[in-house]
Protein backbone atom coordinates (compact mmCIF):
# COMPACT_ATOMS: atom_id res chain seq x y z
CA UNK A 1 0.00 0.00 0.00
CA UNK A 2 2.22 2.28 1.12
CA UNK A 3 4.90 1.93 -2.49
CA UNK A 4 1.66 2.40 -4.34
CA UNK A 5 0.50 5.49 -2.95
CA UNK A 6 4.05 7.20 -1.80
CA UNK A 7 7.77 7.12 -2.53
CA UNK A 8 10.54 7.00 0.13
CA UNK A 9 7.61 7.25 3.12
CA UNK A 10 5.21 5.52 5.22
CA UNK A 11 2.13 6.47 4.91
CA UNK A 12 0.89 8.14 8.21
CA UNK A 13 -1.79 6.35 10.19
CA UNK A 14 -1.60 7.57 13.58
CA UNK A 15 -0.37 11.05 15.28
CA UNK A 16 0.71 11.54 19.15
CA UNK A 17 -1.96 14.09 20.47
CA UNK A 18 -1.15 14.81 24.00
CA UNK A 19 -2.82 16.74 26.20
CA UNK A 20 -1.43 18.63 29.36
CA UNK A 21 -3.50 20.09 31.89
CA UNK A 22 -1.34 22.24 34.45
CA UNK A 23 -2.59 23.24 37.97
CA UNK A 24 -1.52 24.85 40.48
CA UNK A 25 -3.32 23.02 43.49
CA UNK A 26 -4.04 25.13 45.98
CA UNK A 27 -4.87 23.39 49.17
CA UNK A 28 -7.35 25.55 50.97
CA UNK A 29 -7.51 26.97 54.53
CA UNK A 30 -8.68 23.60 56.62
CA UNK A 31 -6.60 21.46 54.08
CA UNK A 32 -3.79 23.52 54.82
CA UNK A 33 -3.98 23.39 58.41
CA UNK A 34 -5.08 20.08 58.21
CA UNK A 35 -1.08 19.69 56.74
CA UNK A 36 0.64 22.15 58.96
CA UNK A 37 -0.47 19.33 61.57
CA UNK A 38 0.35 16.36 59.40
CA UNK A 39 4.17 18.11 59.44
CA UNK A 40 4.03 17.66 63.10
CA UNK A 41 3.48 14.09 63.37
CA UNK A 42 -0.27 14.76 64.40
CA UNK A 43 -3.58 14.09 62.32
CA UNK A 44 -6.21 15.97 63.04
CA UNK A 45 -10.11 16.54 61.83
CA UNK A 46 -13.06 19.27 62.25
CA UNK A 47 -16.05 18.64 64.00
CA UNK A 48 -19.33 19.72 62.48
CA UNK A 49 -20.73 22.05 64.71
CA UNK A 50 -24.73 20.92 63.78
CA UNK A 51 -24.45 16.67 63.85
CA UNK A 52 -21.35 16.58 65.89
CA UNK A 53 -19.81 14.27 62.61
CA UNK A 54 -15.70 14.70 62.52
CA UNK A 55 -14.65 15.27 59.07
CA UNK A 56 -10.61 13.47 57.61
CA UNK A 57 -9.11 15.72 56.05
CA UNK A 58 -11.27 18.49 56.68
CA UNK A 59 -12.72 21.00 53.85
CA UNK A 60 -13.98 23.30 55.91
CA UNK A 61 -17.32 22.53 56.09
CA UNK A 62 -20.20 19.30 56.54
CA UNK A 63 -21.05 18.64 53.42
CA UNK A 64 -24.63 16.93 55.27
CA UNK A 65 -25.12 20.42 57.40
CA UNK A 66 -23.63 22.89 54.56
CA UNK A 67 -22.59 24.65 57.55
CA UNK A 68 -18.54 25.89 58.26
CA UNK A 69 -16.78 23.36 60.49
CA UNK A 70 -14.17 25.15 62.57
CA UNK A 71 -13.38 22.99 65.89
CA UNK A 72 -10.21 21.21 65.57
CA UNK A 73 -10.02 17.65 66.92
CA UNK A 74 -7.04 15.61 67.42
CA UNK A 75 -7.27 12.18 65.81
CA UNK A 76 -5.26 8.94 66.52
CA UNK A 77 -3.27 7.08 64.44
CA UNK A 78 -4.98 3.50 64.46
CA UNK A 79 -7.60 2.94 62.41
CA UNK A 80 -10.32 0.80 61.23
CA UNK A 81 -10.68 -0.69 57.87
CA UNK A 82 -13.83 0.52 56.41
CA UNK A 83 -12.86 -1.46 52.89
CA UNK A 84 -9.89 -1.94 51.04
CA UNK A 85 -8.40 -3.28 47.09
CA UNK A 86 -5.96 -5.00 46.12
CA UNK A 87 -4.16 -3.45 43.35
CA UNK A 88 -2.75 -5.82 41.14
CA UNK A 89 -1.74 -4.30 37.88
CA UNK A 90 0.89 -1.12 37.53
CA UNK A 91 -0.62 2.54 37.40
CA UNK A 92 1.33 4.67 35.48
CA UNK A 93 3.79 7.01 37.71
CA UNK A 94 2.97 5.17 40.54
CA UNK A 95 6.35 4.01 42.01
CA UNK A 96 4.74 1.33 44.19
CA UNK A 97 4.94 -2.27 42.80
CA UNK A 98 2.00 -4.57 42.53
CA UNK A 99 0.22 -6.52 44.16
CA UNK A 100 -0.36 -3.89 47.34
CA UNK A 101 -3.50 -3.00 49.01
CA UNK A 102 -5.04 0.46 49.12
CA UNK A 103 -7.72 1.15 52.37
CA UNK A 104 -10.64 3.35 53.29
CA UNK A 105 -9.29 3.51 56.89
CA UNK A 106 -11.50 5.92 59.50
CA UNK A 107 -8.79 6.95 61.95
CA UNK A 108 -10.04 6.91 65.53
CA UNK A 109 -12.03 9.91 66.77
CA UNK A 110 -13.03 10.46 62.82
CA UNK A 111 -16.68 9.69 61.09
CA UNK A 112 -15.49 9.05 57.73
CA UNK A 113 -11.95 7.93 56.40
CA UNK A 114 -9.22 8.55 54.38
CA UNK A 115 -7.28 6.71 51.98
CA UNK A 116 -3.75 4.80 52.56
CA UNK A 117 -1.51 2.25 51.88
CA UNK A 118 -2.02 -1.07 54.15
CA UNK A 119 2.07 -3.32 54.48
CA UNK A 120 3.38 -5.63 56.83
CA UNK A 121 0.58 -7.80 56.30
CA UNK A 122 -0.54 -10.97 54.12
CA UNK A 123 -2.73 -9.52 51.43
CA UNK A 124 -5.25 -12.20 51.47
CA UNK A 125 -6.00 -11.39 55.19
CA UNK A 126 -6.81 -8.02 54.91
CA UNK A 127 -10.33 -7.65 55.78
CA UNK A 128 -13.14 -4.98 56.68
CA UNK A 129 -13.02 -4.02 60.47
CA UNK A 130 -9.37 -4.81 60.71
CA UNK A 131 -7.74 -2.79 63.29
CA UNK A 132 -3.97 -1.07 61.83
CA UNK A 133 -2.01 1.80 63.19
CA UNK A 134 0.19 4.42 60.95
CA UNK A 135 4.04 3.11 60.50
CA UNK A 136 5.24 6.90 60.70
CA UNK A 137 8.51 8.26 58.39
CA UNK A 138 11.46 8.85 60.48
CA UNK A 139 10.54 12.91 62.13
CA UNK A 140 13.05 14.52 60.21
CA UNK A 141 11.54 13.44 56.76
CA UNK A 142 8.25 14.65 57.73
CA UNK A 143 6.53 17.38 55.45
CA UNK A 144 3.69 19.00 54.57
CA UNK A 145 2.00 15.02 53.30
CA UNK A 146 0.01 12.14 54.17
CA UNK A 147 2.86 10.44 52.75
CA UNK A 148 4.54 10.83 56.49
CA UNK A 149 2.57 8.03 57.28
CA UNK A 150 4.25 5.01 54.91
CA UNK A 151 1.53 2.90 55.51
CA UNK A 152 -0.83 1.28 58.17
CA UNK A 153 0.14 -2.07 59.87
CA UNK A 154 -2.13 -4.56 61.43
CA UNK A 155 -2.73 -4.57 64.77
CA UNK A 156 -3.77 -7.14 67.18
CA UNK A 157 -7.08 -6.10 68.39
CA UNK A 158 -10.11 -7.61 67.87
CA UNK A 159 -12.31 -6.63 64.66
CA UNK A 160 -14.72 -4.05 64.52
CA UNK A 161 -18.11 -5.16 63.33
CA UNK A 162 -19.67 -3.06 60.64
CA UNK A 163 -22.14 -1.51 62.55
CA UNK A 164 -19.43 0.32 64.73
CA UNK A 165 -17.01 1.35 61.60
CA UNK A 166 -16.61 5.27 61.99
CA UNK A 167 -18.31 5.46 65.60
CA UNK A 168 -14.85 4.60 67.55
CA UNK A 169 -13.66 7.03 69.78
CA UNK A 170 -9.96 8.66 69.85
CA UNK A 171 -9.27 6.36 73.14
CA UNK A 172 -9.42 3.72 71.11
CA UNK A 173 -11.56 -0.17 70.72
CA UNK A 174 -11.46 -2.20 73.25
CA UNK A 175 -13.32 -4.51 71.39
CA UNK B 1 -7.16 28.76 65.94
CA UNK B 2 -4.13 30.15 63.60
CA UNK B 3 -4.19 30.81 60.09
CA UNK B 4 -1.41 28.50 58.35
CA UNK B 5 0.24 29.10 55.29
CA UNK B 6 -0.99 29.02 51.45
CA UNK B 7 0.01 25.76 50.89
CA UNK B 8 -0.25 24.99 46.99
CA UNK B 9 1.69 22.89 44.69
CA UNK B 10 2.02 22.05 40.83
CA UNK B 11 0.34 19.74 39.13
CA UNK B 12 0.11 18.01 35.77
CA UNK B 13 -2.75 16.16 34.00
CA UNK B 14 -1.62 14.28 31.18
CA UNK B 15 -3.72 12.69 28.45
CA UNK B 16 -1.01 11.26 26.26
CA UNK B 17 -3.34 9.97 23.64
CA UNK B 18 -2.44 8.54 20.25
CA UNK B 19 -5.31 9.24 17.37
CA UNK B 20 -5.61 6.53 14.30
CA UNK B 21 -5.87 9.07 11.48
CA UNK B 22 -8.11 6.55 8.55
CA UNK B 23 -7.15 6.35 5.27
CA UNK B 24 -8.03 10.55 3.99
CA UNK B 25 -6.37 12.23 6.83
CA UNK B 26 -3.53 9.82 6.97
CA UNK B 27 -2.96 10.45 3.41
CA UNK B 28 -3.43 14.33 4.00
CA UNK B 29 -0.35 14.13 6.37
CA UNK B 30 1.74 11.61 4.68
CA UNK B 31 1.58 14.02 1.43
CA UNK B 32 2.63 16.77 3.60
CA UNK B 33 5.96 14.98 5.08
CA UNK B 34 6.66 14.95 1.50
CA UNK B 35 5.98 18.64 1.21
CA UNK B 36 3.03 18.81 -0.92
CA UNK B 37 -0.58 19.58 0.17
CA UNK B 38 -4.06 17.42 -1.10
CA UNK B 39 -7.31 18.12 -0.93
CA UNK B 40 -10.03 16.08 -2.25
CA UNK B 41 -12.83 16.75 -4.21
CA UNK B 42 -16.16 16.94 -2.73
CA UNK B 43 -19.48 15.90 -4.56
CA UNK B 44 -20.55 19.27 -5.85
CA UNK B 45 -16.73 19.84 -7.73
CA UNK B 46 -15.28 21.50 -4.29
CA UNK B 47 -12.25 20.91 -3.39
CA UNK B 48 -11.89 20.49 0.70
CA UNK B 49 -8.39 21.49 2.31
CA UNK B 50 -7.50 19.85 4.56
CA UNK B 51 -9.72 16.43 3.53
CA UNK B 52 -12.91 14.92 4.50
CA UNK B 53 -13.40 11.56 4.59
CA UNK B 54 -17.14 12.24 3.69
CA UNK B 55 -19.05 14.25 1.79
CA UNK B 56 -20.39 17.48 4.42
CA UNK B 57 -23.52 17.90 1.72
CA UNK B 58 -24.36 14.11 0.85
CA UNK B 59 -22.74 11.75 3.45
CA UNK B 60 -20.96 10.01 0.39
CA UNK B 61 -17.50 8.34 0.47
CA UNK B 62 -14.86 10.80 -0.53
CA UNK B 63 -11.51 9.86 -2.35
CA UNK B 64 -10.36 11.82 -4.98
CA UNK B 65 -7.47 13.63 -3.98
CA UNK B 66 -6.45 16.92 -5.08
CA UNK B 67 -3.21 18.49 -5.06
CA UNK B 68 -3.43 22.13 -4.24
CA UNK B 69 -0.95 25.12 -4.14
CA UNK B 70 1.41 25.94 -1.65
CA UNK B 71 0.07 29.95 -1.70
CA UNK B 72 -3.26 31.58 -1.06
CA UNK B 73 -4.74 34.14 0.27
CA UNK B 74 -6.19 35.32 3.84
CA UNK B 75 -9.99 35.03 3.90
CA UNK B 76 -9.87 36.29 7.68
CA UNK B 77 -7.98 36.30 10.43
CA UNK B 78 -7.08 37.09 14.24
CA UNK B 79 -3.71 38.47 15.58
CA UNK B 80 -2.33 36.91 18.65
CA UNK B 81 -0.87 39.58 20.92
CA UNK B 82 0.49 37.38 23.82
CA UNK B 83 1.24 33.94 22.51
CA UNK B 84 0.54 30.82 24.77
CA UNK B 85 2.99 28.25 25.94
CA UNK B 86 1.22 25.90 23.09
CA UNK B 87 1.32 28.80 20.21
CA UNK B 88 3.66 27.88 17.60
CA UNK B 89 5.25 31.21 18.09
CA UNK B 90 6.40 32.98 20.71
CA UNK B 91 6.19 36.44 19.56
CA UNK B 92 3.31 37.80 18.15
CA UNK B 93 1.92 35.91 15.42
CA UNK B 94 -1.94 35.47 13.19
CA UNK B 95 -4.01 32.74 13.27
CA UNK B 96 -5.82 32.79 9.72
CA UNK B 97 -8.17 31.31 7.39
CA UNK B 98 -5.96 30.73 4.38
CA UNK B 99 -7.83 29.67 1.00
CA UNK B 100 -5.03 27.73 -1.16
CA UNK B 101 -4.81 28.12 -4.87
CA UNK B 102 -6.97 25.74 -6.40
CA UNK B 103 -8.99 24.88 -3.07
CA UNK B 104 -12.64 26.00 -2.24
CA UNK B 105 -12.40 25.82 1.35
CA UNK B 106 -10.04 27.61 3.61
CA UNK B 107 -7.50 26.24 6.24
CA UNK B 108 -6.71 27.03 9.59
CA UNK B 109 -2.76 27.80 10.11
CA UNK B 110 -0.34 30.31 11.48
CA UNK B 111 0.72 33.20 9.33
CA UNK B 112 4.28 34.61 10.77
CA UNK B 113 4.45 38.45 11.04
CA UNK B 114 6.78 40.85 12.07
CA UNK B 115 3.13 43.35 13.00
CA UNK B 116 -0.38 43.07 12.55
CA UNK B 117 -0.03 45.71 10.31
CA UNK B 118 1.34 43.21 7.85
CA UNK B 119 -1.34 41.00 7.69
CA UNK B 120 -4.31 41.53 6.40
CA UNK B 121 -7.67 40.18 4.53
CA UNK B 122 -6.59 39.60 0.65
CA UNK B 123 -2.93 39.49 1.38
CA UNK B 124 -0.95 37.01 -0.49
CA UNK B 125 0.89 34.15 1.50
CA UNK B 126 2.79 31.28 1.28
CA UNK B 127 3.87 27.65 3.19
CA UNK B 128 6.77 27.62 4.85
CA UNK B 129 8.28 24.02 5.49
CA UNK B 130 9.76 22.96 8.42
CA UNK B 131 13.40 21.48 8.23
CA UNK B 132 12.43 18.41 8.71
CA UNK B 133 8.79 16.83 7.87
CA UNK B 134 7.26 14.20 9.75
CA UNK B 135 3.50 13.53 8.34
CA UNK B 136 2.01 16.20 11.15
CA UNK B 137 0.18 19.73 10.51
CA UNK B 138 3.29 21.90 11.98
CA UNK B 139 5.23 20.31 9.04
CA UNK B 140 3.94 23.32 7.47
CA UNK B 141 6.02 25.51 10.25
CA UNK B 142 3.55 28.49 8.92
CA UNK B 143 2.85 31.03 6.32
CA UNK B 144 4.38 33.77 5.18
CA UNK B 145 3.46 36.91 3.19
CA UNK B 146 4.45 36.67 -0.52
ZN1 LIG C 1 -22.89 18.35 59.92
Amino acid sequence: MSEQTTENTDVITGIEAPIYLKYNFTAGAAPARFLTQVKEGVLTGQRCPQCAQVYVPPRGSCAACGVPTEEEVVLSDKATVQSFTIVSIPIPGNSIEPPFVVANLVPDGANISFIHLMSECDNADVHIGQRVQGVWKPQEEWGYSMDNIRYFKPLDEPDVPVEKIGKIPVEGWEG
Amino acid sequence: MSQPDVLHQAFELGFTYTRSTGPVVGRFLTELKQRNIVGIKGSDGRVIVPPMEYDPDTAEELSEFVDVGQEGEIVSYAWVKEPREAHPFDKPFAWAMILLDGADVPMIHCVAADSEDAVSTGARVKAVWAEETIGFITDIRCFERV
